[in-house]
């Protein structure tokens, strides 16, 4: 079953076209990534899915409800001395398909569960600005995999990640995508380290120059 | 003491104590988002906009709740929708409103009524001000202001942490910050007079400045910044009236103080 349906996609920021007749779809447990070089379009691609970008002509079809859908941006880099913990961070992503925000004992109970997965358990209490990039990454998936979501949307999850951190990343994206089922959009840069996890990339600029196996793809 | 609970007999002083008290609470409420947000600006350029509709009033003969709730409420409108375009930059067309707005008001009073102590009352705020329906009216308010605030928490805290994230878990972020908007301008309408409107946007900026070096969470910053803000209001208007200064002036200066000592807390702490 398709998951996403996009339907030549065109969407700009007021005469720059950022992206331009964008035409595919992504079946239910799909590992699909989307690469390109900067400025070729993949954040405003994945921001047009998830309704933070406006379209200017084409059609995207998901068949979801809207809070089954989890979106991570590639701008997590947010004001270091912020005050707000771990905990309250992640409580957030419980928030999806509330009509009155209060959290109830099993958004907590879930928040913990999620946690203990992520092995981030002790840093729930820890000022959020404080952690290392990888903790808070690692933060933000947590946040992003509340309520059990169907689609995951993850822009460039591992910029300014070492290798090592990436890598755990990548394998545990790669394991909720083999064990739970999660269907995954990821933009990334990693080529190489995603050849292994991802069973399809589309290449990205402007226009999808590429959709396909991973291993199938020479380079332009 | 014996002389403070003697003062609490002035009428006057009641009423200037509970207006601020409800005041300085809710201004550190919706400061916290602001000052986070980074929209601090709309606070000062309200004030200054609060100004020129106060001239106004005084020009017109018109009681000054009447010619600057509508006026502010308008403007903080505005200057919301401003501060959302992408690309132009909120804090200059503040800048132009606001200086714009004050001169405005100075050209008025000049023109009518001439600079006198009133004008520098609405400056820099008086504590004799306040009107008994200045109380209820802020009693109303702040007692609104909290409900929204505890109804909506975890949601103001999701807008203003990450607005992104927000927008993409389908909140209406865009009535959330109309509601901010409505909110300042309230604060600003009531509390302006006693604080003056030169400097009743920090009463909204300090404590969520003071509380941010000393806290580590959002929970702890509201509510470590509801206390200062009124600790640092109490303490003011006590300095105002004892000293014969200007409300505001003596409210800002507690404040400044309170910021000093929880920057020094604040790097000892760090050690
Ligand atoms: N907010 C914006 N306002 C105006 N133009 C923008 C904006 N965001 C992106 N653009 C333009 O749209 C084009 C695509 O940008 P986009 O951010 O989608 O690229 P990207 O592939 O995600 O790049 P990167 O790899 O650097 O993240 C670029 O030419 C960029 O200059
Ligand atoms: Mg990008």
């Amino acid at each position: 079953m398709n998951i996403l349906e996009i339907n030549s996609l065109t969407s700009s920021y007021n005469s720059n076209i950022a992206i331009e007749d964008i035409t595919f779809k992504v079946k239910e447990k799909e590992y699909l990534c989307i690469v390109g070089e900067n400025g070729s379009g993949k954040s405003t691609l994945v921001k047009t899915i998830v309704g933070l970008q406006n379209k200017d002509k084409g059609s995207i079809k998901i068949n979801l409800k809207s809070e089954e859908i989890s979106y991570l941006s590639q701008s997590s880099l947010k004001d270091l001395n912020f005050p707000a913990t771990v905990k309250e961070v992640i409580l957030t992503g419980t928030q999806k398909h509330k009509k009155l925000p209060f959290y109830t004992k099993e958004d907590h109970e879930e928040v913990n569960n999620i946690c203990k997965t992520f092995g981030i358990s002790d840093l729930l209490n820890k000022k959020i600005g404080g952690l290392s990039g990888g903790q808070k990454q690692r933060v933000m998936l947590a946040r992003a995999l509340c309520k059990n979501p169907k689609l995951l949307i993850l822009d460039e999850p591992c910029s300014g990640l070492d290798i090592n951190i990436s890598r755990e990343l990548y394998k545990t994206l790669s394991d909720l995508n083999k064990n739970q089922g999660i269907t995954i959009i990821m933009v990334t840069h990693d080529l190489t380290e995603i050849k292994n996890y991802a069973n399809r990339i589309i290449v990205l600029n402007r226009t999808i120059k590429y959709d396909g196996s991973v291993k199938d793809w020479k380079g332009i | 003491m014996q002389e403070i609970i003697e003062l609490l007999n002035y009428p006057f002083i009641s009423r200037a104590l509970i207006v601020g008290i409800s005041i300085s609470f809710c201004a550190a409420l919706i400061g916290v988002l602001l000052v986070l947000k980074k929209y601090s600006m709309i606070g000062h350029g309200l004030g200054e906009i609060g100004f020129a509709s106060l001239s106004l009033a005084v020009a017109l003969g018109l009681p000054p709740l009447y010619v600057s709730i509508p006026i502010l409420i308008i403007a903080s409108f505005v200057i919301m929708a401003f501060s959302q375009k992408k690309g132009a930059s909120g804090d200059v067309v503040i800048a132009i409103v606001s200086t714009g707005a004050l001169t405005f008001g100075v050209i008025i009073t000049a023109l009518t009524k001439g600079f006198n102590i009133d004008v520098c009352n609405y400056m820099f705020g008086s504590i004799l001000a306040m009107t008994n329906q200045d109380v209820i009216i802020s009693i109303v308010l702040s007692i609104l202001v909290v409900i929204a605030y505890v109804i909506f928490y975890n949601r103001l805290f999701l807008i203003t942490y990450d607005e992104e994230y927000a927008k993409a878990s389908g909140i209406n972020v865009t009535f959330y910050q109309f509601l901010l908007a409505l909110v300042t301008a309230l604060v600003i309408v009531i509390g302006m007079r006693l604080m003056g409107t030169l400097l009743i946007s920090s009463l909204i900026v300090f404590p969520a400045i003071i509380s941010k070096r000393l806290t580590t969470s959002f929970k702890g910053l509201v509510i470590v910044s509801a206390i200062v803000s009124v600790v640092c209001f109490v303490i003011g208007i006590f300095v105002s009236f004892f000293m014969n200064l200007p409300t505001g002036a003596s409210i800002v200066a507690v404040n400044i103080l309170l910021l000093i000592i929880a920057i020094i807390v604040s790097k000892i702490m760090k050690r």
